[in-house]
């Protein structure tokens, strides 16, 4: 069987394999969120403020709360089956509509992070390892220890307090001009310049962290006796880390940035609220005080998806990387 | 006609400040003809490997450096020349081998881009050139099927094919020297034999000059023609391979020479009628799983114990032997109940224990006790010498007091000092760790003693004094032991009875005296002419 016919039932077995896990998922939060005291009802009876008990009852029964636990989860399990997450009391709208415009504002904001994080805390930390002990060293590792060690709302308002309102290069908030009604190529400069900002507020804690592991990485392969090996037969001091240290110092970088994906949709939180970027983060936010329980679960499950995803596409890139790891 | 190719004078390695000893060689001199072998002899921490690397440029700077002394080689001394120069010279006048080929290579890298390197660095080549020229490297060092091989990871190698890579890789450019650092320690006794001759034929075919390292007066005897004994740093003693081994001068050199166990078994003795322990077609596989959804293939299954019959009666050693993947180290934890056995039985007297639940096989466990290989993996680091060996017994129910006197008793039988009590693993040496592991193999007076190689990580004169103290041991306490190990000289000097175990299965099992005088099995047979200095041992030596 070639290499290639092998990644690709690879990936079919472990999509199916990821079935089973996204259903018990649903299940486990679905039992988690209705732990939770109060549902929709109580929350818009609150907010109206004059509702009357039979009321509520009526609001209830139309959502479809009245009926015992198991049977609105095998309601929800259904609907999920057949592709539809439900309607949001809350916003009046499907909640479909309502997480695909999201989803993509977060997919863009995680993928310039992880690109810039993960890209420049190997860059980062090759440079600190090659020049071990200079000034250069003691920068970035000064800088990694600054950033790891400081709070991201703060780096938040900070930026936006030098960048935005002091020097006026990027705009304070927000995912375009809303009032420019920009299209084509506008467009995409201005959702870029909007993106800058939140990018490398939420990409510095994990910058700190890649570039620390890569550093701590590259020297622990310096160590090895493959290296000795490689001096021995008198290959450059380039060649010897360019070609050999770099790829196997790369190895546990690449599980950890795969691990952390998950983590940062949560850490997008904070980020999204300070820079107002309307994305999936926020969103759950706020349908959790507004226990809009089926805009949450359609986010969960979206969110489950994308991790099982994430983490096929980091193993198949690793078993490229390290021949070691066979796919089966 | 022999040429001088390499004069190293007066050699000193500084060790870093706040190291034990401040030179790690002292004043070395040492000399190395065209189609010469020197092997450098001593044990680990003499300084053999240092010098080795110091002749490459290798040491491990900035720490250890070249204190004064000089390395001819040509018309330079290597330890002035320039980085670059050295660079030059690595790899295509002076290679090197290494100990382990598992780690010395490249793992994410294949063997043939990892031969190319040197060409691409040394000569100009065009691509279709050098990779000719790998593949016929790869022939050269009879590796089967090169071109598979030439893409192929080192994982998916055997340890005996990726050391032959390895020496593909030295021999590329036909280098003047190459040193060869314990290229065989990491490999089976076969192989060993093996990667000897290829490395003796190839020093034929391209007169190198052969630097080999070695702990292993074994290997000395078979390929040396000039012998060095390093200690402590210094050299000790050198002379022709004959001089050395046959009239040692110096009283290092006798007392290494005299504690390399001889290929000559013990004397028999007569066997007791009690049978203490008994398998009967005891069973071992590893994977074989079930494939999940019927995606890819089920799991390779290994059988690592087939169908093993052995018998151990009171008071005697029964060795088992076999090169790595033979299964005895299975054989060894399915006996203890370490893991599992999948079928037959394992009798500790008339108790089958392979059928009792953890809690019925608790009184059982203390009379078999095992003893570890690696002394320094084997013991847990924050726990303090005298509570690793009173453990047992208090959990067998025994009281603490008694516990602990037994425990200074036993630092007194294993020839440990009773102050070892408080202290903790690492303040140890290798060979006092092992005694510290038979300590507490002992203290819980166990009828069965498992040994499983027990001395492969110490060095030759350590070795010599734990299995003295193991044979001490057994006479005293009527013990019976069942001793693993892949040295055939141990087995000779230790068991009364030995098995030859091959892919999990015993293939020839019989008295010692009598198994390697007369051995029947083809296996056997190969493994006896694959041990090194063997004519050395039957009194015989090349000229």
């Amino acid at each position: 069987m070639t290499r290639s016919t092998k990644i690709f039932k690879y990936v079919g077995k472990r999509l199916l394999q990821g079935i089973p896990i996204i259903l018990a998922i649903v299940i486990i939060n679905f039992f988690l969120l209705n732990l939770a005291e109060g549902d929709a009802v109580d929350v818009l009876a609150g907010e109206a403020g004059s509702a009357t008990p039979e009321y509520m009852e009526q609001l209830r029964k139309k959502f479809g709360l009245d009926q015992p636990l198991p049977v609105q989860l095998m309601v929800y399990l259904k609907n999920v089956l057949s592709l539809d997450l439900g309607y949001s009391f809350r916003h009046d709208m499907p909640v479909n509509e309502l997480i695909y415009d999201r989803f993509a504002a977060t997919g863009l904001l995680m993928a310039s992070t992880i690109i810039l994080a993960v890209g420049f805390g190997i860059l980062l930390g090759l440079l600190a390892a090659v020049r071990l002990n200079t000034w250069k060293d003691a920068v970035i590792t000064v800088f990694a220890l600054i950033t790891y060690a400081t709070p991201l709302f703060w780096v938040g308002l900070m930026m936006i307090v030098v960048f935005s309102l002091n020097l006026g290069w990027f705009p304070t908030s927000g995912m375009t001009n809303v009032a420019a009604f920009y299209e084509g190529w506008d467009y995409v400069v201005d959702v870029s310049r909007h993106l800058v900002l939140p990018t490398i507020t939420l990409s510095l804690f994990y910058l700190a962290l890649y570039t620390r592991m890569m550093r701590a990485s590259m020297l622990e392969q310096y160590g090895q006796d493959y290296v000795v090996t490689a001096r021995a037969k008198g290959l450059t001091e380039r060649r010897i880390t360019y070609v050999h240290v770099l790829r196997n110092a790369l190895l546990p970088v690449v599980t950890m940035a795969g691990v952390q994906v998950g983590a940062l949709i949560g850490g997008s939180v904070i980020v999204e609220s300070v820079f107002a970027w309307p994305g999936l983060g926020m969103l759950a936010f706020e349908s959790l005080f507004a226990r809009d329980l089926n805009l949450l679960l359609g986010i969960f499950l979206l969110s489950s998806m994308l991790v099982v995803v994430v983490n096929l596409i980091v193993d198949i890139i690793y078993c490229f990387l390290d021949p070691r790891i066979e796919v089966n | 006609m022999t040429k001088k190719l390499l004069s190293i004078s007066d050699l000193s390695i500084l060790l870093p400040t706040g190291a034990d000893r401040q030179y790690a060689v002292q004043d070395i001199d040492l000399e190395l003809n065209t189609g010469e072998t020197v092997c450098v002899v001593g044990e680990s921490g003499s300084g053999k490997s240092l010098t080795a690397r110091a002749v490459m440029g290798l040491l491990p700077a900035p720490h250890v450096r070249v204190g004064k002394g000089e390395i001819i080689f040509g018309a330079e001394d290597l330890t002035k020349v320039t980085y670059e120069r050295l660079r030059e010279l690595r790899g295509s006048e002076i290679s090197m081998i290494f100990q382990e080929p598992m780690t010395a290579l490249n793992p994410v890298m294949t063997i043939g881009d990892q031969i190319d390197e040197i060409f691409r660095y040394h000569v100009s080549m065009s691509a279709k050139e050098r990779a000719e020229k790998a593949l016929s490297l790869l022939v050269d060092v009879n590796l089967p099927d090169p071109e598979k091989i030439i893409d192929a990871y080192p994982h998916e190698l055997s340890g005996g094919q990726r050391q032959r890579s390895m020496i593909a890789m030295a021999l590329a450019l036909g280098p003047k020297i190459l040193i060869a650092d314990e290229p065989t320690t990491a490999l089976d006794v076969t192989t060993q034999a093996q990667i000897l001759k290829l490395i003796s034929d190839m020093q034929k075919r391209l007169n190198t000059g052969v630097l080999f390292i070695t702990h292993d007066f074994g290997v000395v005897a078979d390929i040396a023609d000039r012998v060095i004994v390093m200690q402590h740093g210094k050299i000790v003693e050198t002379g022709t391979t004959k001089q050395v081994l046959q009239k040692p001068k110096h009283p290092y050199t006798k007392s290494l020479i005299a504690a390399i166990p001889r290929l000559k078994p013990r004397k028999a003795r007569s066997r007791a009628a009690e049978v203490v322990l008994k398998t009967e077609g005891v069973c071992k596989s590893f994977g074989g799983g079930k494939s999940f959804f019927g995606f890819g293939k089920p799991n390779r299954e290994v059988k690592a114990v087939q169908n093993v019959q052995i018998e151990l009666r009171r008071g005697e050693t029964l060795g088992v032997v076999g090169e790595s993947g033979s299964g005895k180290s299975t054989l060894a934890r399915c006996v203890i109940r370490l893991i599992d056995s999948d079928e037959g039985q394992i009798k500790l007297g008339d108790v089958d224990i392979t059928k009792l639940s953890r809690k019925d096989l608790r009184p059982y466990r203390k009379r078999i006790q095992m003893v570890f290989q690696d002394p320094f993996a084997s013991l847990n680091p924050r726990i303090r010498v005298g509570d690793i060996i009173s453990q047992g017994p208090i959990l067998q129910g025994e009281d603490k007091e008694d516990a602990s006197k037994r425990a200074y008793e036993l630092l007194d039988i294993v020839g440990l000092d009773r102050r070892s009590f408080d202290r903790f693993p690492h303040e140890f040496s290798g060979g006092q760790r092992q005694r510290i592991g038979i300590a507490r193999a002992l203290s819980l007076k166990p009828d069965i003693l498992v040994a499983d190689e027990p001395v492969s990580a110490l060095d030759v004169s350590i070795q010599a004094q734990i299995l003295e103290l193991l044979d001490d041991i057994r006479e005293q306490m009527d013990l019976s032991m069942l001793f693993i190990t892949h040295d055939l000289r141990v087995a000779a000097q230790v068991c009364d009875y030995v098995a030859v175990m091959q892919y999990g299965k015993i293939v020839e099992m019989g008295p010692t005296a009598k198994l390697f005088k007369d051995p029947k099995d083809a296996y056997t047979k190969s493994l006896l002419a694959a041990v090194p200095g063997k004519d050395w041992h039957f009194g015989k030596l090349k000229p």
